[in-house]
């Protein structure tokens, strides 16, 4: 419905349709996104594993320190069994059990803003979480598997040659999230499940409210306040909202040569600038108003 | 104050409170849970969730401050997530597995289980015949034999079958036996993606062995006891296998013929429809793990292993096909 989109990451956008009518506009969250929030959680499940084992250990040194033989053999057994199932549990768990929370999200995908969620716009299911984990297994750890089979001492060149083609066919499962269009790796693909962009947004102030100068300092003529469209203000904006001194000189100085502005002798850029936003706002709103939106500056509505 | 000169300005100022108010509900419920919320802000999110969606659709109307439509597109985004997403407690959910959801999704997966069942029969038939014919197939069909093998004495072979294992480490034993045994049925799933033919290989693969290892020990006149040996706790861990192949070839099946749907909508659907299987699955090595790595250390009787082996069919059987099951929609 809209025209907004002025990122240019406009093709990550997919419209979503809520039941109520109103299209939300969800961004797919792009291939480095995802790769980041992944090596995150393997970062944090690996730091993890790490302090674990080391607790496991001290724990069992001070158990023999005590002198205490009959009881630590008993307790390294336990030990054992709670690495080994530790581990099965935290690698297929971890995943599973926070995107089955409120946020849909993993603590690497929750650091970039990402959610998991359903295709169909419907609820995301248990079934749909466990499947799009379960497919992980031979999305990294059968390539990594056959990576480190070929790296580690294969001798005889046949089955190197074996090894390669395994690196490669299960290469192609790691690598599907790059030749589709919403970046579906295949959990996602059999579990109906995509990753959307669902940072949190903060409301900044209105640039209306800060403009400071008095309105007979800056009179626009109406055809000095119409030489932009759409586009353009939401550039303006930008650079009004990153507040760079040399960008917004530089904008200024294209601003006033366009509308033929004179500077004047203590005028400082800053407010001309916000000052020539407020007036072409409300120059645009109004014609919004009216049922016309002029896209940039060559739209002649 | 000052004074408002457009429009989008006055519109702002007339529902921040709102969109602020949004804002913090759904920040104490993501940060902690729905539960911390009074029953008056709970029914207050649906309401203020349309008013923000309305606000936004104004505001794509009316206003050309860009950042305010962000905004709003991202806290709507959120809410949503919230209104429709999942209600049901953890608790709730899990008790839905057991009654409802894992059975009923076995149950819909019999084409595929009969497969994977004639599969793994039948490679077994095939490794038995192999080995028994000529006993150099072994070292080929057994990648692992753990001493078990040709050139083992006949009261080597029947001591594995007895063999208590120092009582102290069998739970280190069960323990690994079931993280091996989940990885694999979780890759015979997984696996399925392709076409079906990686799972139809590990199904065999399973078989094979399982046949090689019969017609070893058939050849010294143990193949009784090791019948005992094996599914006690075998039948628990073979029918985890087979569904977790049923669960792969569902996916594969769906993902060649998608039959009337879209191939992507085919396989989310296979894929959503199995995964239960699979959770399952891993549940039931859990079991089988604990009878591999006690109930057949601590009982030696064969025909108490056999009594055994009979019950968990008959629980497995009853608990997943028991008719009458109806699906609460």
């Amino acid at each position: 419905m809209s025209t907004l989109g002025t990122s240019a990451a406009s093709k990550d956008i997919r419209d979503f349709v809520t039941p109520e009518g109103i299209d939300l506009r969800l961004r797919i969250g792009s291939v480095g996104e995802r790769a980041s929030a992944f090596i995150l959680d393997a970062v944090f499940l690996f730091v993890g594993a790490l302090v674990f084992i080391i607790a496991v250990l001290f724990a069992l040194g001070a158990l023999s320190s005590l002198g205490a033989e009959d009881l630590k053999n008993g307790m390294g057994d336990a030990m054992m069994i709670i690495l080994l199932i530790g581990v099965f549990a935290a690698r297929n768990g971890y995943f599973i059990l926070f995107e089955l929370s409120p946020r849909a999200a993993t603590p690497g995908k929750r650091i970039l803003g990402l959610r998991v969620a359903a295709r169909d716009g419907g609820r995301l299911t248990a079934e749909a979480v466990f499947a799009r984990n379960a497919m992980r297994e031979i999305e990294i750890f059968l390539p990594l598997t056959f990576l480190i089979a070929s790296i580690g001492g294969v001798v005889d060149p046949i089955s190197g040659w074996l090894m390669l083609l395994g690196l490669g066919w299960t290469l192609l499962f790691a690598l599907f999230p790059l030749f589709n269009r919403d970046h579906l790796r295949i959990g996602d693909f059999v579990a109906g499940t995509w990753v959307v962009k669902s940072g949190r947004e903060r409301l900044s102030i209105d640039l209306l409210d800060a403009v400071e100068a008095s309105r007979s300092q800056f009179a626009f003529t109406p055809d000095q306040a119409a030489a932009y469209g759409i586009k353009e203000l939401h550039v303006l904006e930008d650079v009004l909202r990153r507040k760079d001194a040399k960008t917004m000189a530089a904008v200024a100085d294209r601003i006033r040569a366009k509308i033929a502005w004179r500077k004047g002798p203590d005028e400082v850029d800053a407010s001309f600038l916000s000052a020539y936003y407020a007036a072409l706002r409300a120059r645009l709103e109004t014609r919004l108003l009216f049922g016309h939106r002029r896209k940039d500056k060559f739209d002649k509505a | 104050m000052k004074e408002l000169q457009l429009k989008s300005q006055r519109f702002r100022a007339e529902r921040e409170a709102d969109w602020r108010r949004l804002e913090g509900l759904l920040r104490r419920v993501e940060s902690r849970s729905a539960s911390s919320l009074t029953d008056e802000e709970l029914l207050a999110i649906p309401v203020l969730y349309r008013s923000t969606l309305s606000s936004l659709s104004v505001a794509r109307a009316t206003s050309l401050d860009h950042s305010l439509i962000e905004y709003l597109e991202s806290l709507s985004t959120r809410a949503y997530f919230f209104v429709y997403g999942a209600r049901a407690s953890f608790g709730q959910r899990i008790g839905r597995f057991f009654v409802e959801t894992w059975p009923m999704a076995v149950q819909d997966l019999w084409r595929e289980t009969l497969a994977s069942f004639a599969i793994t029969v039948a490679a077994a038939l095939v490794g038995y015949l192999l080995v028994a014919n000529d006993p150099s197939w072994y070292g080929g069909l057994m990648s692992d034999s753990q001493g078990r093998d040709f050139t083992a004495s006949t009261s080597d072979l029947r001591n594995v079958l007895y063999d208590s294992g120092g009582k102290d480490s069998l739970a280190v034993f069960a323990a690994y036996l079931f993280q091996h045994n989940a990885q694999i049925a979780i890759f015979a799933f997984a696996l399925g993606f392709a076409f079906c033919i990686p799972t139809v290989l590990l199904l065999a693969q399973n078989g094979l062995s399982l046949g090689a290892l019969f017609a070893l020990y058939a050849s010294r006149g143990l193949g009784f006891e090791l019948g005992g040996w094996i599914f006690i706790h075998g039948v628990t861990e073979l029918f985890a296998i087979i569904l977790g192949g049923a669960a792969g070839f569902r996916i594969g099946w769906r993902v060649v013929f998608p039959g009337d749907k879209s191939r992507m909508d085919a396989a989310a659907a296979a894929g959503r429809s199995a995964a239960p299987v699979v959770a399952g699955v891993v549940l039931m090595l859990v079991v089988a793990g604990m009878l591999e790595g006690f109930a057949r250390q601590l009982i030696q009787i064969d025909l108490a292993r056999y009594a055994i082996a009979l019950a968990t069919l008959v629980i497995w059987l009853g608990y997943f096909y028991t008719p009458g099951r109806r699906k609460v929609a």
